[in-house]
This record gives structure tokens, C-alpha cells and sequence, in this order.
């Protein structure tokens, strides 16, 4: 009876992974717990071992092929005295991936944009946890230690208050840090140096020292990680002046937005999400086009309804203008991409034809983002609004860990769509 | 700017070393913060006002370590680092009294004051910031290479913050060219206070505890730690033992030291230059008494200024938020 080596998952969200390297040949004797093969995603790397002893058969995957979870890689025949025809696995892992026609994932965009800006200014370095040797937990910074070096690809030690602090003395001295946070969740132990060194000091010193920092990093949900690994921070620094804040949706707006962070003479804070950075968009249509700060962009077109979003919260309002589109119903969905300063000349345009207004986020609805909005709209454009401003956000609690609760925790296409409809009236 | 240079103490005056330009220095220092203390009794300066009248020797001294271009920054009670860099006094008394010819527009204040264009980096409100942000002004001149050391100030609590020992980790692991001058100004109940030079042993850091009431031995010690620091060596912890006259700030008078003033101790870092001073012959006690008029005078001429200043204009709320 001939077993299967199955790709492991090495992470919940994980959907595929790529072979790195076979450790044994074929016909060669195996013993349970022997190393087969390195497997890795973006997040980690694995070793996969053999459950029983036997004869390696057949190797089904080719070194750098990338495999759906699940999908067989190896063949052992577990009786070494019979060796048998090899029979052919099941033929799912045979369907060729559609080649990648020239589109861009969100972490080959940030790639690209650190690359670029590092080549541009010498004055530009990186430092964070696990981004040099590891080659960052999300592998955004994938090849920026062989390209560039120890001295401006930093591996820093655990010190996220010192090391915010550090990168505020580097700016007074001039250099350009890219600060990236493992998670945003642990922004929490430097958010005293964001705001308070960051933030404030070119107003406490009457203009004579500003600050060019980006602090980036995966902020938002993440799956199955519980409360402390999944908290949305968008709407806290949204609400400090002296900050800029950036969360982009698509690839191109990622590397233009992070071009033009690294740029900015101000302290930029730059949203990335985890769930997005497998992602593939169309690549920007000028590869070196910084896209301004400030400019909120319309996703897709409608006269009928506003739906507001960001970061991956524009999937979300996209899915469900698709759905509406199928009832007759036009959704204009603006991808904000800056929270701060936020481009609320877009959204009264917007609202100004539709007089309909939703706002989606997935961090906690109280002074949130969408709170925010709605007041906004309140006061500057109550005569254009035919229905009470909705927000769909996270729910008030923190993020739980069982998979049905946490479905709950989180904004979905159907509370999207049922808050569309709610002030469409439907 | 309305500053006029006739009001600077002038930063060449920090740098020389003799006994009488480091007289000059201390003791303007000095007459500066009693000026300050006035000041804030008689509601000119609002909020805090952390003086450093006795701890003058520290200051100076280490100005006349360093090199011109090595970055100093400082906690709340930094008047003293920033006057020794050479800022116009004019310019600190207008901030102190929040007016618009303030170092910082009278935006800052008294714990907010920047002077960038002499190396100087603040001036920070939150206890044991200039740790990390110094380690940060260390790591560009590593980064460039450019052969400048940091001097970054700490009071003796400052260094039982952790991010002062999330700095360490840095300096030591990338051998970032920086001094931390712990001021340690003894409180009273001696907590936790002892053996703060020892601070950096874990690390591998050496420590010095020097008598920050003598400038000789504070501007030795200092060029040793600055000298080793260019070396390539890493970093370097002083614990300067000082006095501090007056309470924690004129806000809080700081009853708990065992009594709101203390008589000035036997080794007070001025009256010890001044008698070595007379008794080398280099000035009598009346030149010595016609310099000090001379510094309050240009004293008394940066508070009064301040007094009559203006405030800054209301348009200036909402400027220098984003550049």
C-alpha cells in the first residue's frame, strides 16, 4: 500500500507552499522521522518528515514548485521487499498554476518600493525583528541583506520602546528609518516615542526638527492568533496630529504609498495587512510613480450608494457592490488609502451624488474610523444625506480565538450588504 | 528673530577650558536658573520649571569634552546642556515665558527646546526618552561614519526606566559611539540610587562614578569616555554624583529631600573654581565680583526682555505640524 507525503500547513491561513529542497532521493531506504524535504511560505519554514519507514518511491514535486496544502508530494512504498510500480498520485497537484501574467502581490510591491528608495537615497536603512538573516516574518524585506547589507538592513533585538526611540534619533540626525513592527500589536510598547517624540517634536520645537520616519508593519486581523496578535490600530493614530497615516488595498497603491512615505519629511505610519500580502493586483502602470499622500482613490463607480473602506476592508466593500450590482443597485466604493489627512473632499463628492453612505473597517466601531466619517458627513454635508450614515466595523470585544466566534468578531460581506440596504432602504 | 547677539553667552565662551572662561560658564549657568526660579515665582514661566542650580559643573564640563558637531540631548532639566551649547539665553528666557521669540516659537516650553543647528537635541518631557533617541543620534554617526559621539543626560531615575536598558542592549551589540551621563543628584531616601554607574555591567558596559561637583574630574572623565567612544570601543556610563539645590521642579518643591533648601554643601562646584581661582592669582575677588555683575546683568537683560515680549500669534496655533 503505497502512502502519500502530504504538503503540511504551516499556519492556519496557509492555502500553499513552495518545495525548497528535497534532503532524499528516489528509491532510497527511508525511517520514520527522517527529514524529506524543506517546505516554506512567507511566513515560516518547515522541515517535513517521513511517518513511516520504507522506500521513497517517487518525489511527485520538483524543487521551487509551489503546492497546494494538502496535495501530494512524495510516495513511500512501506514494504522495501516488494517494490512496486509507482502509481501516480491523484491528479490535483498536476493542474498547472495559471502563470502569473506580469501581476504584482502587496509584498512584492513593498519589496520593490524598499529596494528602490534604498538604491535612490543612502540615506534610507531598514530596521526591525527577524528582517535581515530571518528575512523578515513576512518576507517583505525577502533579499535586502545580500543586496544591501548588515549596516542598512538592521536585525534589531526585541526593544520596540528603544528602538522606536532610536529611529527618532536618526531622523534628528538626518538618515530616512523604516522602522517595520513583527505586528502592529506590539506598536503599543514604542506608541510613546510615535507620538510623543515622533509626532510632536516639530511643534514643540517651533519648526526647527522634523522626524522622516515610516513606521510599517502587518496591522489588523489575523487568523486564529487570538486578542493580542489581531487588534486594528488604524483609528489610534488616525487621531494624533503630527502623524501621516497610510493604509493602502491594492499593490500598486502599496508601493507608490510606501515610495512616497519613505520620501515625506513628516513621520509616516504605514498599515500593511497580513491577508494582503499574497494578494496579486495589476502592477502600477509607471513602476517608479509615487502616489501622493492624502488622495483617497474611487475603487469602482456607482450613483447609487457611498461605500467608504481601506486596506482590506475595500475587498470587503468590492464583494459586496458586486453582489448589489446583481439587484441593479450602482455602489461607489472609495478606497480611502490615507486615514490621516483624510481626503474628505472624495467622500462628500461621492456622497453628494448618492446621498447614501457606509463606512467598513474591521477595528473596533467606538472612535473609530467610521465614526469619524460619519460625523464628518454630519457636519459638513448633512443637506446632501437622504439616510443615517452606517458602520460596519469589528465588534466591540476583543478578538477571539475559536474560528465560529471570531467569524462573528469581524465585519462580513453580508453586514456590508445588509447596511447598504439598509440605507437604500431595500 | 528680534534676538540680538549681545545677549549670547556666545558658545566659544563654553569651549574654552581655562579656570576663568569655566568660571564664566558655571557661573552663568547658575545665575540663569536663579533668574528662571524668579521667574516662575512670579507667574512669568507657567507649568514646570526643572532648574539645575548646582549641577553646573556637569554641563560645562562635558561641553568642553566634546567636540563641536558631538550631539548633546537632555531631559527636562536641560537648560544648563543648552546654554553650554552655545544657545541665546534671550531665546530660552523668551520660551521659558512662552513668547513668540522663544527657542520654540513658545511652542515648546520649558522641557521642549531643540537648538539643531548646535547639536543640540532636546529638551524631552518623558522620562528616560533621551536614552533611546541619543542612542538613535549615535547610531547616524556610526551609520555615516562621521566620527561625532553623543552625550545623552540622564537623571539617576531615569536610568531605572527600561527603555534605558533596551538602550544598552543597542549600544552595546552595535558599539554605538555614545556617553550616558547619569546626573545622579542623591535623593534623600537613597533608594535604588547606589552604584548607577554599574548599570551597563550586564552589558559589558563600562562605568565610571565621577565627582560631578568638580569640573576637572567631570571634563576628564568625559573626554576618557568620548575618546573611547571615537575609538570604535562603544559605549560608556558616568555616574556624575551632583547636588541639586532646589526641588525636583518649582511646581513640586520636593519636601520629601528633607527640606525645601539645603544650604549649599562645602564642595559647591562654582565656589570651588572661584577659590582656586583667587588663590592661583589669576583674578582677585573684586574681578571676580564685576564678572558676576556682568552676568546678571546680561541676565536680568534676556528676562526682561522676555517679561515685555509678545506672545506668539494666534495663526501660529495650527503651523508647524507637518512640514
Amino acid at each position: 500500500m503505497i502512502t502519500h507525503v502530504l504538503m503540511p500547513a504551516l499556519s492556519p491561513q496557509m492555502k500553499s507552499g513552495t518545495l525548497v529542497r528535497w534532503l532524499v532521493e528516489e528509491g532510497e531506504a527511508i525511517e520514520a522521522g527522517d527529514i524529506l524535504a524543506d517546505v516554506e511560505t512567507d511566513k515560516a519554514t518547515m522541515e517535513v518528515e517521513a511517518a513511516v519507514s520504507g522506500v521513497l518511491l517517487r518525489i511527485l514535486v520538483s524543487e521551487g514548485e509551489n503546492v497546494a496544502v494538502g496535495a501530494p508530494i512524495a510516495a513511500i512504498e512501506p514494504t522495501p521487499e516488494r517494490p512496486a510500480q509507482v502509481r501516480a498520485p491523484e491528479p490535483a497537484r498536476r493542474q498547472p498554476e495559471p502563470a502569473p501574467v506580469a501581476r504584482l502581490t502587496v509584498r512584492e510591491a513593498l519589496r520593490q518600493a524598499l529596494a528602490e528608495e534604498m538604491r535612490r537615497d543612502d540615506s534610507v536603512f531598514l530596521l526591525g525583528e527577524e528582517i535581515g538573516a530571518y528575512q523578515g516574518t513576512f518576507r517583505i524585506t525577502q533579499g535586502l541583506l545580500e543586496e544591501f547589507g548588515p549596516k542598512r538592513v538592521v536585525d534589531a533585538p526585541i526593544v520596540e520602546h528603544a528602538f522606536a526611540g532610536l529611529s527618532v534619533g536618526a531622523a534628528f540626525a538626518g538618515l530616512r528609518p523604516v522602522i517595520e513592527f513583527m505586528s502592529f500589536n506590539f506598536v503599543l510598547q514604542a506608541l510613546d516615542h510615535i507620538v510623543n517624540s515622533a509626532a510632536k517634536t516639530l511643534y514643540m520645537s517651533g519648526g526647527a526638527l522634523n522626524c522622516p520616519i515610516v513606521f510599517r508593519g502587518p496591522n489588523g486581523a489575523s487568523a486564529r492568533v487570538g486578542a493580542q496578535h489581531a487588534q486594528d490600530f488604524s483609528a489610534w493614530f488616525a487621531h494624533v496630529p503630527g502623524l501621516k497615516v497610510v493604509a493602502p488595498y491594492t499593490a500598486a497603491d502599496a508601493k507608490g504609498l510606501l515610495k512616497a512615505a519613505i520620501r515625506d519629511p513628516n513621520p509616516v505610519v504605514f498599515l500593511e495587512h497580513e491577508r494582503l500580502y499574497g494578494e496579486s493586483f495589476d502592477p502600477p502602470a509607471d513602476p517608479e510613480a509615487l502616489v501622493e499622500i492624502g488622495v483617497a482613490a474611487i475603487a469602482r463607480s456607482g450613483e447609487d450608494a457611498t461605500l467608504v473602506s481601506f486596506s482590506r476592508g475595500v475587498a470587503l466593500a468590492l464583494q459586496a457592490a458586486e453582489q448589489l450590482a446583481g439587484q441593479g443597485v450602482a455602489v461607489e466604493v472609495i478606497d480611502l488609502r490615507t486615514l490621516r489627512p483624510l481626503d474628505m473632499a472624495c467622500v462628500i463628492e461621492s456622497v453628494a451624488r448618492t446621498g447614501r453612505c457606509v463606512v467598513v473597517e474591521e477595528g473596533w466601531p467606538q472612535g473609530g474610523i467610521g465614526a469619524e466619517i460619519s460625523a464628518r458627513l454630519m457636519e459638513e454635508a448633512f443637506d446632501l444625506l437622504r439616510a443615517p450614515v452606517r458602520r460596519v466595523a469589528g465588534r466591540d470585544v476583543p478578538a477571539p480565538y475559536a474560528a465560529n466566534l471570531e467569524a462573528l468578531a469581524r465585519p462580513q460581506v453580508g453586514d456590508v450588504v445588509a447596511a447598504l440596504e439598509s440605507v437604500l432602504y431595500l | 528673530m528680534a534676538m540680538q547677539p549681545h545677549g549670547g553667552a556666545g558658545r566659544a565662551e563654553f569651549l574654552a577650558c581655562d579656570p576663568l572662561s569655566s568660571f564664566r560658564a558655571m557661573l552663568f549657568l547658575r545665575r540663569f536658573e536663579e533668574r528662571a526660579g524668579q521667574m516662575f515665582a512670579m507667574g512669568l514661566i507657567g507649568g514646570f520649571c526643572h532648574l539645575s542650580i548646582g549641577q553646573e559643573a556637569i554641563a560645562v564640563g562635558m561641553r568642553q569634552a566634546a567636540h563641536p558637531g558631538d550631539p548633546f540631548i537632555a531631559s527636562y532639566r536641560m537648560r544648563g546642556h543648552l546654554l553650554a551649547s552655545g544657545a541665546d539665553p534671550r531665546a530660552v528666557m523668551a520660551e521659558l515665558a512662552g513668547r513668540r521669540d522663544g527657542l520654540s516659537r513658545g511652542k515648546g516650553g520649558s522641557i521642549h527646546m531643540f537648538a539643531p543647528e548646535l547639536d543640540f537635541f532636546g529638551g524631552h518631557g518623558i522620562v528616560a526618552a533621551q536614552a533611546s533617541i541619543g542612542t538613535g543620534l549615535a547610531f547616524a554617526s556610526a551609520y555615516r561614519g562621521d566620527g561625532k559621539v553623543c552625550v545623552a543626560f540622564l537623571g539617576d531615575a531615569a536610568a531605572d526606566q527600561g527603555q534605558f536598558a533596551e538602550s544598552l542592549v543597542m549600544a552595546q551589540r552595535w558599539a554605538l559611539p555614545i556617553v550616558y551621563v547619569i546626573e545622579n543628584n542623591q535623593p534623600r531616601d537613597g533608594w535604588n540610587r547606589l552604584a548607577l554607574a554599574d548599570r551597563g555591567a550586564a552589558f559589558r558596559i563600562p562605568g565610571e562614578e565621577i565627582d560631578g561637583m568638580c569640573l576637572a574630574s567631570v571634563r576628564d572623565a568625559g573626554t576618557r569616555a568620548l575618546d573611547w567612544a571615537r575609538a570604535g570601543h562603544g559605549p560608556t556610563i558616568l555616574e556624575m554624583r551632583t547636588e541639586r539645590y532646589r526641588g525636583h521642579s518649582e511646581a513640586e518643591p520636593g519636601k520629601y529631600r528633607g527640606g525645601e533648601k539645603k544650604a549649599a554643601p562645602a564642595p559647591d562646584p562654582i565656589a570651588r573654581l572661584r577659590a582656586e581661582i583667587v588663590e592661583a592669582g589669576l583674578a582677585s575677588d573684586a574681578e571676580l565680583r564685576r564678572v558676576d555683575a556682568e552676568i546678571r546683568a546680561r541676565v536680568a537683560d534676556a528676562a526682561e526682555a522676555a517679561a515685555r515680549g509678545a506672545e506668539p500669534a494666534a495663526a501660529e496655533l495650527m503651523t508647524d505640524i507637518l512640514l
